[in-house]
């Protein structure tokens, strides 16, 4: 089976791939999810009459072609039946981040004009009901999870099991026929680092074409094994799990719940494989700490066949030459750490792995690359339906993000802003065809925002968003996102805001990690009782003071960087959140908000104050807000010399 | 919200003595089937006493204890159990070095009917049974939502997820009466906003009857029905948080100002 990827001409829908992989490869697994502690698997066959008997039910209920359904909960098989339901019905799914608060839902809910919503769990349906009245759409909203729901009698809501038995299976194949490669797959709306979430209106021949330009790419197999585990609003999700596992035939599991990945992952072992920085930095931060806490002798075994990994593994990985005394020692190194490590991250069989959506710090991609992980970067867009640019199995680098994808071609502007065409682009923002303007132009160009270099062997790097790219009063480039990544990889710094916009110098605003900190400060018996605590010991600040004279050294070798040194800094009194609006949801800074909230923060670092008092909103889990006050000490780090003769 | 329910549990002047010690003395009240019963009091005002009375760990020397409509004879906790009590304890008693999975399994223990050498062999009526009842703990896991740490040793869990595996392995013994020993004590705020769900989704999904003893009295009058006051071992006060929270002798004596 393996390269018989179908013709997506004749097969230019998921719903006709589905059925197509329900006829032949009818009792290969195509979706499995652990519930009450053991795996269950749909076939091909199962996912195609859940789904039959599911559109059935909606069809009963109103569900009209073109009209929107929105889809709200953890990965859930049933939620991607349901949207595979809606897609053969010709309504078009919206998948709503699940973990947004109710205001924010409704924004999106309102602006697609939702019609129906498919919601996991009482949870769900509670913030959708909150903002029933604002959604004059609205007609229907489906559950899955009967739990808590019993005392709910609003006529307008029913059960998923109910829906299931409401219609009746035929007509099912009539109604798949009618769609065409040229409708519209889905709607996904991106968090958007600024403003109002945009709607990118994806086509079923933009994720076609891009699925099987990945999925050749990687040459992916009908026996790959792939997580579902990142939000389903996410496009990389969409592609990468229901777009690609329809395509060539694989199966996609869903974890059993958000907080059991790691063990699910292990259990699973997956072929596939996509996680955000943040995910490997985690793994690496444990793998770090539980290696210290470990006996002498596996310690030294570990540290010693991680120099040889260091030395020989990616060489090996990528089929480069290497000397025969390391080649023989990474096999001993294989049996005796590397691979039960693999086994432990759930990681042994790995084939592909991808990484995208921020830098990621190169010695943790060489960690995970030494260990003969095949680790990759990606570039990759929403308005792209994915893919931009991918790094071939042998020419991986960690500070890049690789050449063009086939079908897909690059420039960059005079501003530096990284500008792609390509099979993937999207065909307009929901509703909004200003920002399509802005961002499309005629003859298919897509802006992207980031600012890059494409180096001479034709890989692109990205450096910033081209907006946050700025430049200190003597003209020096300043480019934030950079700076920060850079703190980032040390494994004690989580997060970091830096600014230095038409100012004299850099200055950062740093939360420390609670798990790498916090056990550091176990060791030394330092107590503490809260992150506000534990980030205001002088010993967490000698620490983190440390580092940023370490990173201005690394910064004056680079003559482009050496005058973004950080002259002062401090580290907040609490994580920065995003309930309190501060990162977006999928983790990234939002820059201006955070100038605008921590404005005294700021003044206080260009000031010469050596302390400042400051009280930030927070919003509790259940929703609530309140206030923290923290006295926070600004402290100077030492600058490393070349920046004056930069400057 | 009184839900009328039938009497499940009648306790009858009520007396318990340590020696010279009035533990308990004439205390009387019902707790109704379906409803979440708080027992409130100072501390030292018995109400762990009542609670060990319930369970038939202490034997009054006076006064009756009704279960299901029959006056109960002197028994033994695991007596108690059987029929359908269970209960989590103030300081946490979980067995530290097993499993979450594997404490929860030890409620379901009285129900096990196989013998030794069918479960040790894992044959038969053994196998059976383990399946049966793994199904059910399973359930209990995923109701309470712990499965991340079904496999983790209890004595490495933090103290409000040890708090919520107490309460797993009461529920696996599918009880009629939970009995609850200050379910949120030591917990922070997020901690008992989690307890109080599980705890409501319990009795609303479950139909558990629940007695509790609390000192938060937040949460007291949030989840309770009934509320009974006890003081020096007597009964001061009984009724809803509405009327508990407008008597002024438990005001005076108790809450010192009003919660709110």
């Amino acid at each position: 089976m393996a390269g018989a990827i179908v013709d997506i001409e004749q097969y230019d829908t998921f719903p006709k791939l589905l059925r197509y992989n329900a006829e032949h490869r009818a009792s290969v697994a195509a979706v499995r999810e652990k519930d009450l502690g053991i795996w269950q698997t749909w076939t091909w066959a199962d996912f195609r009459d859940a789904v039959r008997r599911l559109a059935g039910g909606m069809k009963a209920l109103g569900l009209k072609r073109g009209e929107k359904i929105a889809i709200v909960g953890d990965n859930r098989p049933r939620l991607y039946f349901a949207m595979s339901a809606a897609q053969s019905l010709g309504a078009v799914p919206v998948p709503v981040y699940q973990d947004a608060v109710a205001e924010e839902m409704r924004f999106v809910l309102d602006h697609a004009e939702v019609a129906f919503i498919v919601a996991e769990d009482q949870e769900q349906v509670d913030k959708v009901l909150s903002q029933k009245e604002h959604l004059p759409a609205l007609r229907t909203i489906v559950y899955d999870d009967p739990r808590g729901m019993r005392d709910y009698d609003e006529p307008f809501l029913h059960a998923y099991d109910d829906v299931v038995s409401m219609g009746q299976e035929s007509g099912w194949d009539e109604e798949v026929d009618l769609g065409k490669g040229s409708d519209t797959a889905i709607i996904l709306y991106t968090s958007g680092t600024t403003g109002t979430p945009k709607g990118v209106v994806l086509s079923y021949d933009n994720l076609l074409i891009c699925a099987k330009i990945g999925a050749d790419f990687e040459q992916l197999r009908e026996d790959e094994v792939v997580l579902a585990y990142l939000p389903m609003a996410w496009v990389g999700d969409n592609v990468l799990s229901y777009c690609q596992a329809h395509l060539v035939g694989f199966s996609f599991a869903c974890p059993e719940s958000p907080e059991t990945v790691p063990h699910d992952l292990r259990e699973l072992g997956p072929t596939y494989f996509f996680a955000p920085p943040r995910v490997f930095e985690n793994l690496l931060t444990q793998v770090t700490i539980r290696m210290e806490d470990a006996a002498a002798l596996k310690r030294r075994l570990f540290r010693f066949f991680m120099t040889v990994a260091e030395r020989a593994g990616a060489d090996l990985l990528e089929g480069h030459k290497v000397g025969l005394a390391d080649r023989l020692l990474y096999r001993l190194g294989d049996i005796l750490v590397y691979g039960p490590l693999k086994n432990v991250l759930g990681l042994s069989r790995l084939r592909i792995g991808y990484t995208a959506g921020e830098a990621i710090g190169p010695e943790i991609f060489r960690f995970f690359r030494s260990l003969g992980i095949n680790l990759k970067q990606l570039y990759g867009q929403t308005e792209a339906s994915v893919f931009v640019t991918i790094q071939a199995n042998d020419d991986v680098r960690s500070d890049s993000v690789g050449p063009p994808a086939p079908g897909v071609e690059l420039r960059i502007t005079d501003e530096g802003e990284v500008l792609y065409r390509s099979p993937g682009v999207f065909q307009e923002y929901y509703k909004n065809s200003e920002a399509t303007a802005e961002t499309k132009t005629n003859d298919g160009w897509v802006h992207t925002g980031d600012a890059g270099v494409i180096d001479d062997d034709g890989h692109l790097r990205i450096i910033d968003r081209a907006k946050d790219v700025g430049r200190l009063v003597n003209g020096t480039l300043f480019a934030p996102k950079y700076l920060e990544n850079k703190l980032k990889f040390y494994p004690n710094i989580r997060e970091a805001v830096t600014f230095g916009h038409e100012q004299d110098f850099v200055t950062a605003m740093i939360n420390i990690d609670m798990e790498a900190v916090g056990n550091w400060a176990e060791k030394r018996n330092i107590p503490y009782s809260s992150y506000q605590e534990l980030a205001a010991r002088p010993e967490v600040l000698d620490i983190v003071e440390g580092h940023v004279s370490e990173f201005n050294e690394s910064l004056a070798a680079d003559p482009q960087f050496a005058g973004s040194q950080i002259h002062r800094f401090i580290v907040l009194h609490k994580m920065l959140d995003a309930d309190d609006g501060e990162l977006t949801r999928t983790q990234k800074v939002r820059r201006r908000f955070i100038s605008e909230r921590y404005a005294p923060a700021i003044d206080a670092l260009y000031g010469g104050e050596g302390r400042i008092v400051l009280e930030t909103p927070v919003t509790f889990e259940d929703g609530r807000s309140g206030t923290i006050t923290g006295d926070l000490a600004i402290r100077d780090a030492r600058i490393a010399g070349g920046e004056r003769a930069a400057a | 919200m009184t839900r009328p329910g039938n009497i499940l549990l009648g306790v009858k002047d009520i007396s318990l003595r340590f020696g010279g010690v009035r533990a308990l003395t004439d205390v009387s009240f019902d707790i109704h089937e379906g409803e979440i019963f708080a027992i409130i009091g100072p501390n030292g005002a018995g109400k762990s006493s009542m609670l060990n009375c319930i369970n038939g760990f202490y034997h009054p020397q006076e006064g009756t204890i009704t279960f299901r409509g029959q006056q109960r004879r002197r028994m033994r906790p695991y007596e108690a159990a059987a029929q359908g009590i269970s209960r989590t304890f103030q300081n946490i008693a979980l067995f530290r070095g097993m499993t979450t999975l594997e404490n929860v399994m030890t409620g379901r223990m009285l129900k096990m009917q196989a013998s030794f050498v069918e479960q040790a062999l894992y044959l038969g009526r053994g196998k059976r049974e383990e399946v049966a009842h793994r199904e059910k703990v399973e359930e209990v896991i995923d109701f309470l939502e712990i499965q991340s740490i079904r496999k983790t040793p209890v004595g490495r869990l933090p103290y409000g997820l040890q708090k919520r595996v107490e309460l797993a392995r009461a529920l696996a013994a599918e009880p009629e009466l939970l009995l609850l020993d200050e379910p949120m004590a030591g917990m922070n705020v997020e901690e008992k906003e989690d307890m109080c769900r599980f705890v409501l989704s319990t009795n609303h999904e479950l139909g558990t009857t629940i007695a509790l003893i609390e000192h938060d009295m937040g949460v007291v009058m949030d989840l309770s029905d009934r509320v009974v006051v006890l003081d020096y071992g007597k009964k001061l006060a009984e009724g809803t948080p509405d009327e508990i929270r407008g008597n002024q002798e438990v005001i005076d004596a108790y809450l010192g100002v009003s919660h709110d």
